[in-house]
């Protein structure tokens, strides 16, 4: 049954991840994505790390994906031109990726690890832990500089968001909360009763 | 478990952070740009604080987070060049910023946390940490190089930079991945430790290269230099002055903790190509750089042909080496600071100028700034008497030390070659013929004071270095070898229960 289930979600990523690349429709490559990520949710699933399928799903499909989904539709991209464009340029492209295929698989034909390399790798699971518990653990603890320094990045790339894109334009309306307070019903409106056929003089 | 003692190693960095949140919400919180000003010079003795601290303070070498993060000689030699220099940097850009209508407080808070990631860069001690700085300080570069939003040559250098940058970082990350798959750690000193022969596996050396590709992307060394003049040229002006100094300083000492730290029981297998980027990198930016009219885009040949230069200690790979292109950095930031302090302030009828022509005859109408611009000229050339010949001087003698005496004749030929684009400009100052109305150079105290000042230091500075060569050895040694930081052992670190 867990393999059954392995190779079902596994599969459902490689062929969604396909059409992601080569989806004529924009709109359909992002819920192919979607897709994506619901099965590679699955697997994380199948190795007992729920925390991060969870993660996975409500993050990447819940945020990203449909943040991604109404840039598509919102940008006036015309992709069949950038699609001309990928053409002219497939052929160099394709040779160069062929080139570097043919180099990493003579590296990888001839791999070798170092000798305490098995040693290093082995993360040992704390018994009777949660998941997320665990996560925390380590992720306070062992990598705390790492993972406040993503913070951090994080933070550059919001003010660079807002330092480059937000503008204070003069020329319009804003809501001022207080001043709609402070009006006065009497002075704002005036009950009127016109005569049909005179309008409000 | 992490304890208070990580935290107090790591205490410059916590504080500039900070620092840096602070200002950040003071400048969003009280009226936006009118606190620009303030927010600037807080930030410069917030940057000076911390290089006193680090550079003058008495610290024990000592590592935190378990070797990921590594505080000696080395690493204090090159934070206080790097707070030094960008304080420098954003003291003399206050005026122009004024002036130009860029005075926005944003701009100090994202230097400063560019700093911060330069600071962990050079203390990396594991592939991760060494990452996460690259990160923080590349993206508040992407954003300081397209500030000027109304200014397409602005935003095209930062979309530039932004995608060929993600591309390096990409490589290097690549490589990263390829060395944890041979060694089964990010730890550098793991990672050395790991590697018991003399030559490097076939994988290992494509994670190797990948990591140098990645990281020569960073100091524009080439065949990956591409985006440097039309970075430096598109920028604003005092963003082009912090990308010459700063951050360059931190991606070669990034390259020499990460070659000495991960692969320094196998220095054959990338002395090698350190010095092939070394020679081309002198060479294109030497030759390159006669055909330029502008002195910005003249300042970016320049400065890749100073980075070959720097280089070639590196490719020596000895513990005077790595001396003397910590040197020979530190000048060059000093060099490059007083130069851009006058490119500042060139400017007719308010707007700033920085074509080459325009400098025509400069030494009539202000012949104190024509002179210390002369000097700098001279130093970054490399003619004797100024402290840029001895900088070249030691990064050559490395390379004749160890046998790689046609690197040093290479890099002399590629000096000369340089030296007449920057004694162009001397004759342009001097000698000149006059067409258009005279630039004007309107300084500011702290520009006066950063030219005139780099200026002084390479004549005064050529008596004794003003001490750095002592600095420099003890931080050289440090990387190298015998008294390096002792990490624990990563292996036991790795399996230790959780608790």
């Amino acid at each position: 049954m867990m393999t059954f289930a392995f190779y079902l979600f596994a599969l459902s990523v490689v062929v969604s991840g396909f059409m992601v690349v080569i989806s004529r429709n924009p709109v359909h490559s992002v819920l192919w994505l979607i897709l994506a990520f619901i099965s590679a949710a699955g697997l994380f699933v199948l190795q007992g790390a729920e925390f991060v399928a969870m993660l996975l799903v409500i993050v990447y499909v819940g945020a990203v994906a449909v943040l991604f989904l109404f840039v598509v539709m919102m940008l006036d991209i015309d992709f069949a031109a950038l699609k001309g464009e990928l053409a002219r340029y497939l052929p160099l492209g394709l040779l160069i990726a062929l080139v570097m295929m043919a180099q990493l698989g003579i590296a990888f034909g001839i791999w070798e690890s170092a000798a305490t390399a098995e040693a290093a790798r082995v993360a040992p699971i704390v018994e009777n832990t949660l998941n997320t518990h665990a996560l925390g653990l380590i992720l306070y603890d062992r990598y705390l500089l790492p993972f406040q320094l993503a913070g951090l990045i994080l933070l550059v790339a919001m003010i660079g968001a807002i330092l480059l894109t937000l503008r204070h334009r003069r020329d319009i309306k804003r809501q001022d909360v207080l001043q709609q307070m402070w009006r006065d019903p009497a002075k704002a409106m005036r009950m009127t009763n016109p005569k049909p056929g005179q309008g409000l003089q | 478990m992490m304890t208070s003692l990580d935290l107090y190693t790591l205490m410059p960095e916590v504080a500039l952070s900070i620092f840096a949140l602070v200002a950040l919400m003071f400048g969003a919180f009280f009226g936006k740009d009118r606190v620009a000003g303030p927010v600037l010079w807080l930030s410069v003795i917030a940057l000076l604080a911390a290089a006193v601290a680090i550079g003058w303070g008495v610290r024990a070498d000592s590592q935190a987070f378990f070797g990921m993060f590594i505080d000696d000689a080395f690493a204090r030699f090159a934070k206080v060049t790097i707070l030094l220099s960008a304080a420098a940097v954003l003291a003399m850009s206050a005026a122009y910023l004024t002036r130009h209508g860029l005075m926005r407080f944003e701009l100090p808070v994202l230097v400063v946390l560019a700093v911060i990631g330069m600071m962990v860069m050079v203390s990396a001690g594991d592939l991760l940490t060494l990452y996460m700085g690259l990160e923080l300080q590349s993206m508040a570069l992407y954003v300081v190089a397209a500030m000027r939003r109304e200014s397409a040559r602005s935003s095209e250098a930062g979309l530039k930079y932004f995608v060929l940058g993600s591309l390096s970082s990409g490589m290097l990350l690549y490589g990263a991945s390829l060395v944890y798959g041979y060694a089964g750690t990010t730890n550098l000193a793991a990672v050395m430790q790991a590697i018991t022969t003399d030559r490097l596996s076939v994988g290992l050396l494509f994670g190797l290269v990948f990591l140098l590709v990645g990281l020569a992307f960073k100091v524009s060394a080439v065949p990956f230099h591409m985006w440097t003049p039309d970075v430096y040229e598109g920028s604003p002006t005092p963003v082009t002055a912090f990308f010459a100094t700063a951050p360059k300083v931190a991606a070669m000492a990034m390259i020499a903790r990460l070659m000495w730290g991960a692969f320094g029981g196998v220095p054959g297998e990338w002395t090698q190509v350190i010095a092939v980027m070394a020679v081309l990198s002198m060479f294109l930016g030497s030759i390159a750089g006669i055909g330029q009219r502008d002195i910005k885009r003249l300042m970016a040949y320049s400065s890749i042909a100073h980075v070959g230069f720097a280089l070639i200690g590196l490719a020596a790979g000895t513990v005077f080496g790595v001396q003397s292109t910590l040197i020979y950095m530190a000048v060059y930031a000093v060099m490059n600071v007083g130069t851009f302090a006058f490119i500042l302030s060139m400017e007719r009828n308010g707007r700033p100028v920085t074509a080459i022509d325009d400098l025509n005859l400069l030494a009539r109408a202000e012949p104190l700034k024509a002179l210390a611009m002369t000097v700098l000229l001279f130093s970054l050339t490399g003619v004797p008497p100024m402290l840029g010949f001895f900088a070249k001087f030691g990064v050559l003698k490395a390379a004749v030390d160890v046998q790689m005496g046609w690197l040093s004749v290479l890099g002399v030929i590629a000096s000369v070659i340089g030296a007449y684009y920057y004694l162009r400009i001397v004759y342009y100052m001097y000698f000149g013929t006059q067409r258009d109305t005279p630039v004007e150079s309107r300084m500011g105290g702290a520009q006066w004071l950063a030219l005139m000042g780099s200026a002084a230091a390479m004549i005064i500075g050529a008596f004794t270095l003003f001490g750095t060569e002592a600095a420099a050895e003890r931080a050289a040694l440090s990387l190298v070898g015998e008294n390096s930081v002792v990490i624990p052992d990563p292996v036991a670190v790795a399996t230790a229960p959780v608790d």
